[in-house]
């Protein structure tokens, strides 16, 4: 049997429902939320401030430091330990090099710019959320950027190509699965994560880049506008 | 930081506070259940701008061996790095401890609670409710709306299934946590002579000593805990708990 039409009824190329949001956070410098489906990050940047200890501290240029952290009750199954995994460890990682390219940190020697994100509830798709939520609060800090990040999972089930895979179709087991996060820089078309789990063949990946960037292009409508309705919120009031 | 302190107690005196509330007034509160639906129960406490969020997951496990027909509850406070630039990353600190310990303590002598229902098998299978509170804006006064959060968590959850020895949590149930009273935290401040509740970060710094006042629906105690540097007399104590128990039942009828 192969896999004809999706669970949820959505087209191919098409992703979960997005809701974005810019500021809410009011004790960080920057901060938004994306939610995609069921997946919800919370993301909030504090500086550039001071880097402590000291010799982590870079004379040249500031650094960017990420953390991505599920809370403990953010899984449909068991609940997660607090405290940070190997799992999350390496998302927080390949975030920060996903984010990098678009930062200039030279004006900012010996400073850090922190970015947490934080997920209350998940279902696949979360380090991209993550990072689409991290590119929205680091243009609400202030922070000069080349451009936006936008992320989304791409890949494969059985013999289709699709965009943003949930829960079902990342565990589907009548056929090959290939789980395939990216993110792109949407102004230059510039990839800057790509990870894949399962079997794709080149040609296929080729399309689904493709198809990833239009999803990604679509996803930065959605983040441009949720910078914008924060400063209407403002004069608003 | 002395001039801060210096500039609220001079507002005291002519009884006012730094945002024009009344000495036992609460900042806006806002009450949201069933916010994420990966916990098995889950609230958001608003009070101003603090901002946590309260999910209980549900376990099963062996009972203690002092308590072979019981169940249990499991209270834990994650003060976010995202929701204060004072919090760092790590292991919960005291702060984050204590927090945890003054909701657990709120909730578990409250008696609302009937451990010996959530026994499964008497020697060797209980529910464990993992109750997780996480910060996401500390604008003061965490230690209300965590306690706020909790029972309204607790009173969201309903169980997951549970079959062959096994919980299947894609499947939920409409069974709930029977509890028998709201018990609510109410944390009373002392700044020079003056009592107030919800203080706001500013106040908070400024604090000589707080009492959290744990009380039921009828009023009776059920928790307390001095904290703050400076000790207080027991005609402050017995002012600061009617306020806490009087603050406790308007902050019960949000809880629904």
């Amino acid at each position: 049997m192969t896999y004809k039409e999706r669970l949820d009824k959505r087209r191919f190329d098409e992703t979960r429902k997005i809701e974005a949001k810019v500021g809410v956070i009011p004790n960080a410098d920057g901060s938004s939320y994306f939610k995609i489906g069921n997946t919800w990050a919370y993301a909030a940047v504090y500086g550039p401030r001071n880097l402590h200890p000291k010799f982590l501290q870079d004379p040249s240029k500031g650094i960017l430091r990420c953390n991505y952290n599920m809370m403990p009750f953010s899984s449909s199954g068991e609940r997660v330990r607090p405290g940070g995994s190997r799992r999350s460890k390496e998302i927080s990682l390949v975030t920060e090099k996903a984010l990098l390219p678009v930062l200039d940190l030279n004006e900012y020697p010996n400073s850090v710019v922190d970015v947490f994100i934080e997920l209350p509830q998940t279902e696949a798709g979360s380090r991209c959320a993550g990072i689409c939520a991290a590119s929205m609060a680091l243009a609400d800090a202030g922070l000069a950027m080349r451009d936006l990040v936008c992320a989304v999972s791409i890949g494969r089930v059985d013999d289709k190509l699709l965009v943003d895979l949930d829960y079902l179709e990342e565990s589907y087991e009548n056929g090959p699965v290939a789980d395939i996060p990216v993110a792109m820089m949407p102004n230059s078309n510039k990839i800057t994560l790509l990870q894949m789990d399962g079997l794709v063949s080149k040609d296929d990946l080729k399309k689904l880049l493709e198809m990833g960037k239009k999803a990604c292009k679509d996803i930065y409508e959605i983040q441009k506008k949720a910078l914008k309705d924060k400063y209407k919120r403002e004069a608003d009031k | 930081m002395n001039n801060e302190r210096e500039h609220i107690i001079r507002l005291f005196e002519s009884n006012m506070r730094l945002d024009g509330r009344k000495f036992t007034d609460y900042r806006p509160v806002k009450v949201e259940v069933n916010v994420t639906n990966t916990a098995e129960g889950s609230a958001r406490v608003i009070i101003g701008k603090t901002d946590v969020i309260a999910g209980v997951k549900m376990e099963v496990m062996e009972p203690y061996p002092d308590t072979p027909n019981e169940g249990s509850i499991m209270v834990g406070a994650e003060l976010l790095p995202l929701s204060s630039p004072e919090f760092e990353l790590g292991p919960p600190g005291s702060e984050a401890i204590e927090i945890a310990r003054v909701v657990d303590r709120g909730i578990r002598e409250s008696k609302a609670l009937d451990f010996k229902k959530l026994c499964i098998k008497e020697g060797e299978k209980i529910w464990m409710i993992v109750l997780d509170i996480c910060t996401i804006n500390d604008a003061g006064n965490l230690l209300d709306a965590s306690s706020l959060a909790a029972i309204a968590a607790l009173r969201n959850t309903t169980f997951p299934e549970y079959k062959d020895d096994k919980i299947d949590y894609k499947k939920k149930t409409n069974k709930k946590i029977e509890l028998k009273d709201v018990p609510l935290s109410v944390t009373v401040i002392k700044i020079g002579d003056k009592f107030l509740v919800d203080p706001d970060s500013d106040e908070e710094k400024a604090i000589d000593a707080r009492l959290t006042v744990a009380s039921l629906s009828d009023g009776t105690l059920c928790a307390l805990q001095k904290g703050g540097d400076y000790p207080l007399t027991s005609e402050d104590i017995a002012k600061m708990i009617d306020i806490g128990i009087e603050k406790g039942k308007e902050l019960r009828k949000l809880v629904k």
